[in-house]
C-alpha cells in the first residue's frame, strides 16, 4: 500500500466517506496542508458538541450539532417553562427584544434555541404552546429531548455549577445565554439578562464585517480629530 | 470502549496512551513520520484508528463535559521536563515609524503592509511627552513596531514528537525572526510609541478571535492608549499607543518632586518619584475574548527602568545596584492544557468558572530549565493566567528576596517562604545561588492546590509541581547587592477621599457588580481627576477574584477590616478578594485607597481570572475633570 492509499484510507475511516469524498473533491487541486487543515478543523467542529437527538417544539426531530448549529450563528439559552423563581420569564422576554433587533436575518443566517431543564414536563406540545405564547417567529427553537441527551448536552455547553447540590437544583440553573459563529468557531457568553441590544451587538462584533464599537470596520475612518 | 474511560483512574489513561504510542510507532515502521500523522488530525493509524473507531465517544471535546464538576479533564500528552531551556524574552528594538506618528489616527497607510490606523481619540498630552505638533506628523523618541501574528513554536521538547500548532503572539518587526516572549526596556523621561498590527488570520484553529487591543498593564497612560475592552480592532488595521513614561501626580498633585539617591545625588523629575513602576506587562483585552487571545499567546513583558532618579538603573552598578542584564529574567507562567490525540493547544470554551492547565510553561516551554551561575538573579514573576493562583517555593527549602510588588518596589526587601500570586500579580525576587556547588539543581514549584477555576483550595501541597528547573553551573562577576531600603511609599491621606463599595456577587454563573452587569454604554463612576477616593471591594466566600483596577496604583488599606500582610503594604494594581485570597482565609472585604491623576477617560476595574472578567466581571468607570 502506497503511502497515499493508505492516507486516504486513514482519512476515510476517521470521517466517515461522505465527508471525505467532500473534501477530496473540493480540494483535490490543493496540497496537503490544506487538506490537513480542513480536516482538523471539521473533526474539531464536529467534536465540540454532543450530535443528540432533540425535538422542536413543531414536534420535528432534529439533531443537535448537523441540522441546528452547523454552519450556522446561534445563540442557545437553557430554560424551563415552569421556572417561577425568576430569571426565565425576564430572559425569554429578553430574547423577545433580541429577536425583533435580529429581524430578517433571524431564521435566515442567525438562530435562537432555548433548550429545556426539564424535558419530563416540557414536552413538544407544552413548548408549542409556549412558544406561541411569547410570539417566536421561525428561526427560535424551544427544544426537548431524553433526559439523557440534554443533560450531556447542558454539561458540554458549560451551563453547570460547580457545586452538585446547586447543579441539580433546575431553580438555581445558570443564567447565561452562549452564541458564536460556528464556522469561525468564534464562541461568547453573556448574562441572559444583557440589554438586549447589546446581545445584539456583541454577536454583531464576531462577525468580520459586523458591526464595531467605533463604526464598521472597513469604513474609511474620519481624520484626525478626536473622537472620544 | 466508551466515556467512562475519561472518567476512570490515571492509570487506564495511560494505558490507553501506551496503546496510541504503540499505534504511532507502527506508523512510523510504514514511514510517516508521527508528526504527519498527528497533524493530519487522526487519532491513530492502521489498524489502531479502525479499531478505535468503534470507541464513538472517545472525542476530545466531549471531555470538558464532565459528569460531575465543570473541570476539563482533559490529560496533555506527556513531556520530558527539563529538555529545553527557559526561552529568555528578547528586548523589542527601536525603529523608524512609517508613517510618522500623529496625534490623530494617522492618514496614510502603514508602509510596512499597507494596513490603516484604527478609530481612535487623539492622544492625550501628545506635544508633552514626544509629540512634535498637534497637526503634523513626527514624534521624538523611541519608536517600535509589533505585529499580531500567527506562528507556529512548540512548547513541547523535540524528543516528544508533539507537533506544533499555529498559535497567536507579538512579534518585532524589526526582528521578525524571533518568535518568543518579547521585552520593552523603557526608561523614565523617555516617551515612546508602539504601534501594534493586527495581521491575525481569521482561521482560529478552534478559539479566540482576530481582533485586538492591547492594555499596557498597568501603564499610567490616557485612555486612548489604555487598550480598553471595546477599543479593539480588525485585521488590517493598527494602532499608536503612547507609552509617556511620567510617574503619576505630574499635573497636579506633584509637578516635581526630589529624590536623593544612594549616593546622595539629588534628582528632580516630574511627578512623584514614590510612583516609580519597574514592571508592566502587555496583553490582548479585546472584549469576551481576552481569555482566549491570552491564552492564545497574546502577551509580553515591558520593564521600566528609573535610570533618571538612579534608583532601578537596569545596570548593577548603579542606583539600588539589583542584578541587571542577563541576570534580570522576566518569567510569564501560564498553565496549558493540550488535546491528548492531536496535541494542539486546546481552550476550553464553554468553561465559567475558569480554566486549568494541566502542563506549566514558563516563557512558552513545558518545565524548562535554566543555567544560572552562582551569583543572584532577578527574577520577574508574572501569572499570565488564564485562572491559576500559584504559590512558589524553591524545592530547597531556599526563601525568595521580594523586591516588588505587582511591579512595584516595594520600602523594604523581605524574606518570604513563598510567593502567593493571582492572575496578573507580580512579584520581582532575588534568589543567590553563590552558595551552591556547580551541578546543584533546585526547582521552583507551585505548591497551591487547585482543582478548579474557582480559587485555590488553600491547601499547600508538598512538593507540589515543577514548574522551572535552576541548575546551577559555573562562577559569574556579580556586582549586584541587595540593598536595605528601596523606595518609600507615597502618601494615603484618606481624610477628604469619596468612598466607593463595589460588591461583586455571582447571579447565576455570571457576575454582578453592585447587583449589575456590565454594559458597554454605562459609566459607573466618574472620579474627578487628580482626586483620591477610598474603594471598598467585598465579596462572599467561595471564589477567589484577583481584582484589577486601569490608571493607576492603589494602596491597600485594610484586609477584612486590619492590615494587610507585610508584602501587601505596597502599592498594587491586582488584590485578591475572596475565598483563600491570603493563606486559607476568606477575604470578604478590602479598602482601596487610589488616585486618578493626570489624564482623563474611561477605564475599567475587573477581575483578573479571565474566565470571569469574560462573562463579564467588569465595570468602566470614568475620570472626568
Amino acid at each position: 500500500m502506497n503511502r497515499r492509499e493508505l492516507l486516504t484510507g486513514l482519512m476515510g475511516a476517521a470521517l466517515g466517506s461522505t465527508a471525505l469524498a467532500s473534501i477530496t473533491s473540493a480540494s483535490a487541486s490543493l496540497g496537503e496542508k490544506t487538506i490537513r487543515e480542513a480536516t482538523a478543523s471539521i473533526a474539531r467542529r464536529r467534536n465540540r458538541f454532543p450530535n443528540v437527538v432533540l425535538r422542536t417544539h413543531e414536534n420535528k426531530l432534529v439533531r443537535f450539532y448537523d441540522d441546528l448549529v452547523k454552519e450556522k450563528i446561534v445563540i442557545v439559552n437553557f430554560m424551563y417553562v415552569g421556572c417561577r423563581d425568576g430569571t426565565c420569564p425576564l430572559t425569554t422576554a429578553n430574547l423577545v427584544e433580541v429577536q425583533k433587533l435580529l429581524g430578517e436575518r433571524l431564521g435566515r443566517d442567525i438562530f435562537i434555541y432555548s433548550i429545556t431543564l426539564d424535558p419530563e414536563h416540557d414536552t413538544a406540545a407544552v413548548l408549542q404552546r409556549y412558544a406561541k405564547s411569547v410570539g417566536v417567529k421561525p428561526g427560535w427553537l424551544f427544544l426537548t429531548g431524553k433526559d439523557d441527551d440534554i443533560e450531556k448536552l447542558r454539561k458540554n455547553l458549560g451551563f453547570v455549577d460547580l457545586d452538585p447540590v446547586v447543579d441539580a437544583d433546575k431553580s438555581q440553573h445558570i443564567g447565561v445565554i452562549k452564541f458564536g459563529i460556528e464556522p469561525l468557531e468564534r464562541w461568547g457568553t453573556c448574562p441572559a439578562l444583557t440589554k438586549p441590544k447589546w446581545i445584539a451587538q456583541y454577536i454583531s462584533w464576531l462577525e468580520p464585517q459586523g458591526e464595531r464599537p467605533n463604526g464598521r470596520p472597513k469604513q474609511k475612518r474620519a481624520s484626525g480629530r478626536n473622537l472620544s | 470502549m466508551s466515556i467512562e474511560i475519561i472518567k476512570s483512574d490515571r492509570r487506564k489513561k495511560e494505558e490507553i496512551a501506551g496503546k496510541y504510542m504503540q499505534e504511532i510507532r507502527d506508523i512510523v515502521n510504514a514511514r510517516l513520520s508521527r508528526r504527519e500523522l498527528l497533524r493530519m488530525g487522526l487519532v491513530m493509524g492502521g489498524a489502531g484508528l479502525l479499531a478505535m473507531h468503534g470507541m464513538q465517544k472517545f472525542r476530545p471535546y466531549w471531555a470538558h463535559a464532565q459528569i460531575n464538576s465543570g473541570n476539563l479533564k482533559l490529560i496533555s500528552p506527556k513531556n520530558t521536563p527539563s529538555e529545553d531551556q527557559l526561552p529568555i524574552p528578547e528586548p523589542v528594538r527601536p525603529t523608524v515609524l512609517n508613517p510618522a506618528p500623529t496625534k490623530g489616527p494617522n492618514l496614510s497607510l502603514s508602509a510596512l503592509n499597507g494596513f490603516t490606523e484604527a478609530d481612535r481619540p487623539d492622544h492625550q498630552r501628545w506635544t508633552q511627552f514626544g509629540g512634535v505638533s498637534d497637526t503634523l506628523p513626527g514624534f521624538d523618541g523611541p519608536q517600535y513596531e509589533l505585529i499580531a501574528k500567527e506562528v507556529v513554536p512548540s512548547f513541547y521538547p523535540e524528543r516528544d514528537g508533539i507537533p506544533s500548532y499555529p498559535i497567536w503572539m507579538f512579534v518585532d518587526a524589526t526582528n521578525p525572526s524571533y518568535v518568543g516572549p518579547l521585552r520593552f526596556n523603557a526608561h523614565y523621561g523617555e516617551p515612546i510609541v508602539v504601534r501594534i498590527h493586527n495581521a491575525l488570520p481569521e482561521d482560529n484553529h478552534g478559539y479566540g478571535i482576530n481582533q485586538t487591543s492591547t492594555h499596557l498593564h498597568n501603564g499610567h497612560n490616557g485612555w486612548e492608549s489604555d487598550g480598553g475592552p471595546i477599543q479593539f480592532y480588525d485585521k488590517g488595521f493598527f494602532k499608536d499607543y503612547h507609552y509617556p513614561n511620567v510617574r503619576a501626580g505630574f499635573s497636579k498633585t506633584h509637578p516635581t518632586s526630589t529624590y536623593i539617591d544612594a549616593d546622595g545625588r539629588s534628582h528632580e523629575v516630574p511627578g512623584d518619584f514614590r510612583e516609580t513602576i519597574s514592571f508592566q506587562w502587555f496583553h490582548e483585552h479585546r472584549f469576551d475574548f481576552t481569555a482566549q487571545n491570552v491564552y492564545k499567546g497574546l502577551a509580553g513583558f515591558y520593564t521600566l527602568f528609573s535610570n533618571d532618579i538612579n534608583l532601578d538603573t537596569g545596570d548593577e552598578t548603579t542606583g539600588l545596584r539589583l542584578p541587571s542584564g542577563e541576570y534580570d529574567i522576566p518569567l510569564i507562567f501560564a498553565d496549558k492544557v493540550f488535546d491528548p490525540t492531536t496535541g494542539e493547544m486546546f481552550f476550553d470554551l464553554f468553561n465559567l468558572d475558569g480554566m486549568l492547565g494541566d502542563k506549566n510553561t514558563v516563557n512558552g516551554k513545558i518545565q524548562p530549565f535554566l543555567e544560572v551561575k552562582r551569583r543572584k538573579y532577578r527574577f520577574r514573576f508574572l501569572d499570565g493566567g488564564p485562572s491559576r493562583v500559584y504559590e512558589f517555593f524553591l524545592s530547597n527549602g531556599q526563601p525568595f528576596t521580594q523586591i516588588s510588588n505587582d511591579g512595584n518596589l516595594l520600602p523594604k526587601p523581605l524574606v518570604r517562604q513563598s510567593i502567593r500570586l493571582g492572575v496578573a500579580e507580580r512579584a520581582d525576587v532575588i534568589i543567590d545561588f553563590s552558595k551552591y556547588r556547580r551541578g546543584t539543581r533546585i526547582r521552583l514549584q507551585n505548591r497551591l492546590e487547585q482543582v478548579n477555576g474557582r480559587g485555590p483550595t488553600g491547601k499547600i501541597l508538598n512538593p507540589g509541581d515543577n514548574v522551572l528547573e535552576f541548575m546551577v553551573g559555573g562562577d559569574a562577576q556579580d556586582d549586584s547587592q541587595i540593598p536595605d531600603k528601596l523606595l518609600d511609599l507615597p502618601s494615603t491621606d484618606v481624610s477628604r477621599a469619596q468612598i466607593r463599595p463595589w460588591h461583586f456577587e455571582r447571579r447565576q454563573g455570571a457576575w454582578v457588580i453592585n447587583g449589575e452587569f456590565f454594559s458597554p454604554d454605562v459609566v459607573r463612576a466618574f472620579s474627578k481627576q487628580n482626586t483620591a477616593e477610598s474603594w471598598i471591594l467585598t465579596t462572599g466566600g467561595g471564589w477567589l477574584h484577583p481584582v484589577h483596577i486601569h490608571l493607576e496604583e492603589f494602596r491597600i488599606l485594610s484586609r477584612n477590616g486590619g492590615p494587610p500582610p507585610k508584602e501587601e503594604i505596597a502599592r498594587k494594581d491586582i488584590v485578591r478578594i475572596g475565598q483563600n485570597a491570603v493563606g486559607s482565609v476568606n477575604t470578604g472585604r478590602v479598602e482601596l485607597f487610589l488616585q486618578f491623576r493626570d489624564f482623563l477617560g474611561k477605564y475599567p476595574m475587573h477581575c483578573h481570572n479571565t474566565v470571569h472578567e469574560d462573562h463579564a466581571m467588569m465595570l468602566l468607570w470614568e475620570v472626568v475633570e
